[in-house]
């Protein structure tokens, strides 16, 4: 399974095909397959043509360097379906079938595809192979923390000032791969948390930013290896909003079979999007009170989710919201109770108003505006119709005169 | 062996067993929704889930088997919690319109919010909007009252291998629909009905005719009439609290004169009557060297099938009609005439176990003079219904004997009703016509019981007559395959849709108890014991229809009201 982090196949396929090889090797199978989202073109005609050379020179088909070893691997090409990330649902979409996650037991190991024993790993396990059979497992033993071994690969992005991907050992901080490795944040911004392990990750903040990387620690934290994204926000940045957003990824991209999945990510992404609403006049009382009791339940049908869903895709839906109400806790409150993001991202909390010393009365605002929410005399100060306003934010922008004040 | 605590309770279960079955075996129920016996868990629904000691999280456990030493709690805080909140995330998506719902009181949904006291809209939001497929004669489907348990799915493609629906769309706008979404009727549903008897809600149900039947019976023009299918008698009881297996032929024909029915016929005496022409089919076929083997055609959901998927086996349909189109065509025809009644003046209305029975009453073909055979199909759940409204008493009901002369029968007849019942009672008709002599030992036991296909070689005179039964559509295509690759080996094969045959079909009362099927299945085989006569051929009743009506079988007026013709609706 190809994953964003593992773009590095665009660079060094070769490794691994041959560390596919070996594992097919050591466990006896005759064919392997490699799930790579079709949306990866690059990747696939590079493996494509990888693969070809190796059946060139023998290193791939029957009789492999007359070890009398038969092994042959093929490109699936998956249609981009997040959850077939996890294994029974990757088996089932190459068998043809819907991408839909199975109960296990029984493990592929004892039934995968077509039935038959199955090893279903990732391209950065199966590419470490390679190093570790010729430099030995001590050394890639010698790298990492007791538990987790080796290094990882993240990808780092977002408000960081050096993107990319990024090899570390297992078991640095975070704070040396956000502020060493990642240089910092640009435009001298405060940092305010980073997210860890895609979509589902969870987000930590600085007061845990000395956190070790590896698979324990982060879980200790709130937040998980995963995929091996490393999005990095700034001062910005509203975990609310952030939250909406990738609750709104998930519960778009579950595939529908379990309950809590289906259902459960829906329902908090709705609780989470009547959090950041602007109090107005003869608002229904009813949802007032749905607004609430929303947040008030939301723990608990985060952990229910968690607790019961089928696979991993479900079990660690919640972790952005978990996460967010652990660690920013008063950013939540701030929107629900105050109605106001610190940030100056949730749009409809903010208020447009105009500084009457600094206006000029040019009336471009007035003209850009798109609902007419904006009223004055030319030459002189301007003034916002709040219940007019939609908060597009296009005075700001035209304003020459730094006259628009947002809060 | 394994040992393992559920519960505190010590409990020995088989190794590969599931928790699910080994709390079940002491009498722990676990509630669930998507689990279905003998199927492999799809652990979609997350209703069964328990905690188990040294676990992260609930498992499931329909799909997760036993081990030494495990320490199971279905009954803790988190795992009610877990349930609760699962409950009530379907509810929250469901029309919550029990009131006025085919299915309310008999509700696995309903039933679970209410184990589960659900009583408030904790999580209140958007629902999924979906329009009523009514495409389909027979069945109605509201992807808006499912809950994608997907049992429906399962019925239909591991059990039916039919495939006319299956799960479409991804997360919240997940949907069970046919191909395209298009309706149930241009799919390759054969309208079985299956997938209602496996739906815990009305996301799937028959289409009603209670209204056309109410208003036929409030029309005093109308001479209506109704006949009850063999294995209705069956299962009616079940309906009101009788145990399953329950024979209450008596009371409905009692029930069926209040409800305002002129008069009330077996479908049974019908059955005899296809016995008769279907052996002396069979005979012609073999002498005249025309297509075998033979297939059944009593089930029309297996003649849509074969129409659909297998035109080219047409040839091998039987051409009788199923038997209550017969009776339809005789009381339209002698009935009207010997009662002096304008056949357009009769209205037939057949209490079937069966939806695709609706369908086949409308095919044009059954029926002569612009008029069906029969004008309206009732399962047996819309009769109950007409029984609740009537505010009938049906426990209370005496027994009545049923209108003649369409209303004698056989033993021959009462086993149509389940798998193998038709070929029994064929054999039994055939040896006779065959040999002139009567079967010594007319029960066959090879093909009685519920495996998926049944088989029997028979000795009559001179002739080895090879017969088969399929006992559910799922197992009827590698049979067909034989017969296409010419290296069939049987002279004549029954086919029922439904597993178990009609006392399973789709219109019959929704349970969710396999063993209750087997108890209806010996009601029935109980009824041929105890009848004084068990061979179709020996019906007075037909002898007489025969002299004074159809002269014999296989006579012109025969083939012009008892038998029929099939389309190719492959679309090939």
């Amino acid at each position: 399974m190809l994953s964003w982090t593992d773009q590095s196949l665009k660079v060094i396929p070769y490794k691994l095909i041959e560390g596919m090889i070996v594992a097919a090797y050591a466990i006896g199978a005759n064919f392997g397959y490699i799930y790579c989202r079709a949306e990866y073109p690059l990747a696939i005609s590079r493996l494509t043509h990888c693969i070809h050379e190796c059946e060139k020179y023998g290193l791939l088909g029957d009789n492999i360097l007359n070890s009398k070893f038969n092994f042959r691997l093929k490109i699936k090409k998956g249609a981009g379906a997040f959850v077939c990330g996890e294994e029974t649902a990757l088996i089932a979409s190459i068998e043809g079938k819907r991408g839909m996650p199975k109960p296990r037991p029984p493990f592929p190991a004892v039934s995968g595809l077509w039935g038959k024993p199955t090893v279903i790993n990732n391209v950065e396990t199966l590419s470490n192979i390679t190093s570790i059979i010729s430099k030995g497992a001590e050394w890639f033993a010698s790298v990492g923390t007791e538990k987790s071994k080796g290094t990882k690969v993240f990808a780092l992005s977002g408000k960081i000032v050096n993107t990319g991907l990024v090899e570390i050992p297992m078991g640095i901080t975070l704070e040396e791969v956000v502020f060493n490795i990642g240089g910092g944040i640009p435009f001298n911004k405060k940092f305010k948390a980073v997210q860890i392990g895609g979509p589902s990750g969870g987000c930590l903040p600085m007061s845990v930013i000395k956190t070790q990387v590896d698979y324990e620690s982060l879980k200790d934290v709130g937040a998980m290896m995963g995929s091996g994204g490393f999005v990095v926000m700034d001062e910005d940045t509203c975990m609310v909003d952030i939250a909406r957003f990738f609750l709104n990824f998930i519960q778009s991209e579950s595939c529908g079979k379990c309950v809590p999945c289906r259902e459960g990510t829906k329902r908090m992404l709705e609780i989470i999007e009547r959090v950041p609403v602007a109090y107005k006049e003869g608002i229904d009382k009813y949802d007032q009170l749905q607004r609430f009791k929303g947040i008030i339940g939301l723990k608990r049908l985060a952990d229910v989710i968690r607790d019961t869903s089928l696979c991993g895709l479900g079990q660690s839906a919640p972790n952005p919201v978990l996460s967010g109400l652990q660690y920013f806790k008063d950013e939540y409150e701030e929107h629900l109770f105050d109605r106001r993001c610190r940030s100056g991202v949730c749009k409809e909390l903010l208020t447009f108003t105009i500084d009457t010393t600094l206006c000029s009365g040019c009336g471009l605002c007035k003209r850009k505006c798109g609902t007419e929410a904006i009223i004055g005399q030319k030459g002189e100060a301007h003034y916002v119709l709040q219940d007019k306003c939609i908060k597009c934010g296009m005075c700001l922008e035209t304003c020459r005169f730094c006259a628009i004040n947002v809060n | 062996m394994v040992e393992l605590t559920i519960n505190n309770l010590k409990v020995k279960a088989e190794e590969g067993m599931t928790i699910l079955e080994a709390a079940k075996s002491v009498g722990i129920s676990v509630p669930t929704l998507c689990y279905m016996k003998n199927l492999f868990p799809t652990g979609a629904c997350r209703m069964c889930v328990v905690e188990v000691t040294g676990q992260r999280n609930l498992l499931p456990s329909c799909a997760f088997p036993v081990t030494e030493g495990m320490v199971v709690e279905t009954n803790s805080p988190r795992v009610r919690r877990a349930r609760k909140t699962i409950v009530e995330l379907l509810v929250e998506n469901h029309p919550q319109d029990c009131l006025i719902c085919v299915r309310n009181k008999n509700c696995e949904l309903q039933d679970l919010a209410e184990r589960y006291a659900v009583r408030e809209h904790r999580f209140a939001g958007e629902k999924r909007k979906h329009v009523v497929d009514i495409s389909s004669p027979a069945m109605e489907r509201d992807p808006a009252k499912c809950i994608l348990c997907g049992r429906c799915v399962r019925v239909c493609n591991e059990i039916q291998k039919i495939g006319a629906i299956d799960f479409s769309g991804r997360g919240f706008a997940s949907i069970v629909t046919t191909p395209y979404n298009k309706g149930l009727n241009v799919s390759d549903c054969i309208l079985c009905g299956q997938c209602i008897i496996a739906c815990p809600t009305a996301a799937l149900r028959e289409r009603s005719s209670t209204k056309i039947v109410s208003t036929a019976l409030g029309n005093k023009n109308k001479f209506v009439v109704a006949q009850i299918a063999p294995a209705v008698r069956a299962t009616l009881g079940e309906e009101f609290r009788m145990p399953a297996g329950t024979d209450v032929t008596g009371k409905l024909v009692s029930g069926l004169r209040r409800l305002g029915f002129k008069k009330v016929f077996d479908t049974n005496f019908a059955a005899d009557l296809t016995i008769i022409e279907e052996a002396n089919e069979l005979v012609q076929r073999v002498v005249n060297n025309q297509p075998l083997p033979m297939f059944t055609s009593c089930c029309p959901g297996w003649v849509k099938f074969a129409e659909m998927n297998y035109p080219e086996i047409i040839p091998n349909l039987s051409s009788c009609k199923s038997p209550h189109e017969m009776e339809g065509a005789i009381l339209k025809s002698y009935f009207a005439k010997k009662m002096g009644l304008d056949p357009r003046d009769i209205f037939v209305v057949s209490i079937m176990p069966c939806t695709v029975k609706k369908f086949e009453s409308e095919r044009p073909e059954l029926g002569h003079d612009a008029l069906h055979d029969v004008d309206s199909v009732l399962t047996t759940r819309e009769l109950v219904r007409f029984f609740n409204m009537a505010g009938i008493d049906f426990s209370d009901l005496p027994d009545e004997e049923f209108d003649n002369p369409l209303g004698e029968s056989t033993g021959a007849a009462a086993i149509f009703g389940t798998s193998g019942g038709v070929m029994e009672a064929a054999i039994r008709t055939a040896y006779y016509t065959i040999t002139g002599q009567n079967l010594d030992n007319v029960e066959i036991d090879e093909i009685r019981g519920m495996e998926g296909v049944k088989s029997a070689t028979l000795t009559m005179g001179e002739l080895e007559v090879k017969v088969a039964v399929v006992n559910g559509i799922g197992n009827v295509r590698p049979l067909i395959d034989e017969i296409n690759a010419g290296t069939s080996p049987y002279h004549f094969i029954e086919v029922m849709a439904c597993p178990g045959g009609c006392i399973n079909g789709g219109g019959q009362p929704i349970h969710q108890n396999l063993d209750n099927v087997m108890k209806r299945v010996r009601a029935l085989y109980e009824i041929d014991k105890k009848s004084v006569t068990r061979r179709s051929h020996d019906n007075e009743a037909i002898k007489t229809l025969y002299k004074e009506f159809l002269k014999e079988p296989g006579s012109h007026t025969a083939h012009t009201l008892l038998h029929t013709h099939y389309h190719d609706r492959s679309g090939k």
